[in-house]
């Protein structure tokens, strides 16, 4: 654990530094600002910025993950000749990116909520959801791209594949969702749309976040199956459990494979 | 002392290493020569634990490598391409390798005025040339007074004189009774440094002993066409 605390920390102003890290935490602060000022109230601003945290997170994080981690290589061959281990060396790694890009999106989404004074407790509510919501997602496609890239010595090959991975989770997959209920629309699908937006991060995350509004009810009936699951204790625990194992599930793999691998 | 017995490693189709034995002695310096995927980097990742052998045993003195990391701690090593996070500084670097090892004091002070670098002690990895961070990467592998030194084409990307002033560190080294390891495509290089002489042929031992005992034995006055010889009469 002290190991993997000072990795951290020399990755973290590592990272910190990065222009690319500046430029997405200013994108989310400006992104928020400029709802702000030109979109009015902050029901609409959280709306529209779970739109483009849904797709933007994923994407920056599939993208600097994979980048960090080819970009590494060398440097994670001088610090394993270290007396180190490699679980304390991958947990640095991956909590020295995960936690400046989930800072960066807290930091630039928060300040322009936290200069206006919020009183409507519902909106609070969403405010926090969305953060954390958006700081789940981060550490899911950290994670993502780290398995990616350590299963794939090409860079090329890992870069597309977690870009793919992204295409799918983000846009493919709501056409597969419409498509099987669509065909199988004579059968009751309540349950498994439920279960198959469990399979999806990105979807899970957006239920979660428009549950906190009163637009589930625009939804009609398939509105109303999400809020009687989505909305209960029960359907809370199992999106934020369902979330967890997103995060922990490729971290583990990428884990072993760390563990496994020749450099 | 490192002994090594039946290494064995194989990366898909390539069998990169073939049952090597060798002894690599202490107060020495070896170094390892041979064409282009000969399997040089290899072994010494295997040393290392970068690479999991398939079969066979490294022992440093008495310590078998088996997965742990614990005998790192008296190896300094100088990989072949010094690459390191573009965003920190030279200062942070050295502040970091010793944080890792748990170290108070070092001798990196001396060590940034041997190789000069004193100038760019404060400044961003990623403002360095190529040599100046192959320097940087000979101060984190010396700073620490490791026992043994393993050097992969350490004078790879060094001027003349910084080269020059590191290879007299090395020969300074041996004399404080360190092993030494160090690979090198430069023969001038490895004749100047080295006692002996390890020789790999696809992954296989040709050659193990002192430098001369490889002239005579392929007769030839001078390393560099002796190794050539010996390539060339194996279809090299």
């Amino acid at each position: 654990m002290r190991t993997t605390l000072k990795i951290l920390k020399y990755e973290f102003h590592d990272v910190v530094r990065n222009k690319w890290v500046i430029i997405y935490t200013a994108f989310f602060f400006l992104i928020a600002e400029g709802l702000f000022r030109f979109g009015g109230d902050g029901s609409r601003v959280i709306i529209s910025l779970m739109n483009v945290t849904l797709l933007v997170i994923p994407l920056m994080c599939v993208i600097f993950g994979t980048m960090y981690v080819y970009n590494a290589r060398e440097f994670v061959e001088l610090l394993l000749s270290q007396p180190i281990g490699r679980k304390s060396l991958f947990a640095g790694m991956y909590a020295g990116l995960a936690v400046p890009l989930a800072a960066g999106f807290a930091v630039g989404v928060s300040i322009p909520f936290l200069i206006r004074e919020f009183t409507d407790p519902s909106q609070i509510a969403a405010a926090v959801t969305l953060l954390g919501s958006g700081i789940f997602l981060t550490f899911i496609f950290v994670a993502l791209a780290f398995l990616v890239s350590l299963r794939n010595e090409d860079k090329g090959k890992g870069f597309g594949i977690a870009v793919l991975l992204w295409l799918f989770f983000a846009v493919i997959y709501d056409g597969l969702i419409l498509l099987i209920t669509l065909t199988l629309r004579d059968y009751p699908m309540e349950k498994p749309v439920i279960a198959m937006i469990l399979l999806n991060p990105i979807d899970l995350a957006r239920i979660v976040l428009i549950l906190q509004f009163d637009i589930s009810a625009l939804m009609g009936y398939t509105g109303a199956v999400f809020q009687k699951f989505f909305g209960t204790p029960v359907g809370m625990i199992v999106s934020v459990t369902s979330l967890a194992i997103w995060t922990a599930l490729p971290l583990f793999l990428g884990l072993k494979r760390f563990t496994k691998k020749d450099f | 002392m490192i002994k090594i017995q039946n290494l064995s490693k194989r990366f898909g189709a390539l069998q990169a290493l073939k049952s090597i034995d060798v002894t690599i002695e202490r107060g020495k310096i070896t170094a390892i020569v041979g064409p282009n995927s000969s399997g040089k980097t290899t072994l010494i990742k295997c040393i290392l634990g970068l690479v999991r052998q398939d079969t066979g045993t490294i022992c440093l003195d008495d310590v078998c490598v088996n997965g742990t990391w614990g005998y790192r701690r008296d190896i300094g090593y100088m990989p072949q391409i010094a690459r390191f996070p573009e965003n920190l500084t030279v200062r942070e670097l050295i502040d970091m390798v010793r944080d890792l090892r748990d170290l108070g004091n070092v001798n990196e002070e001396e060590l940034i005025g041997t190789f000069r670098l004193g100038d760019e002690i404060k400044k961003p990895v990623r403002t360095l040339s190529g040599g100046t961070r192959q320097k940087v990467s000979a101060v984190l592998a010396l700073m620490f007074d490791p026992k043994i030194l393993i050097l992969d084409e350490p004078t790879a990307g060094l001027d003349p004189l910084s080269s020059s002033v590191l290879k007299d560190k090395i020969l300074g080294e041996k004399t404080r009774d360190k092993t030494i390891i160090l690979t090198s495509h430069n023969m001038s290089d490895v004749e100047e440094l080295s006692d002996n002489v390890i020789f790999l042929l696809d992954g296989a031992m040709y050659f193990q002993g002192a430098v001369n005992d490889l002239k005579v034995h392929a007769g030839e006055s001078n390393l560099e066409r002796g190794i050539a010889r010996i390539m060339e009469s194996n279809g090299k």
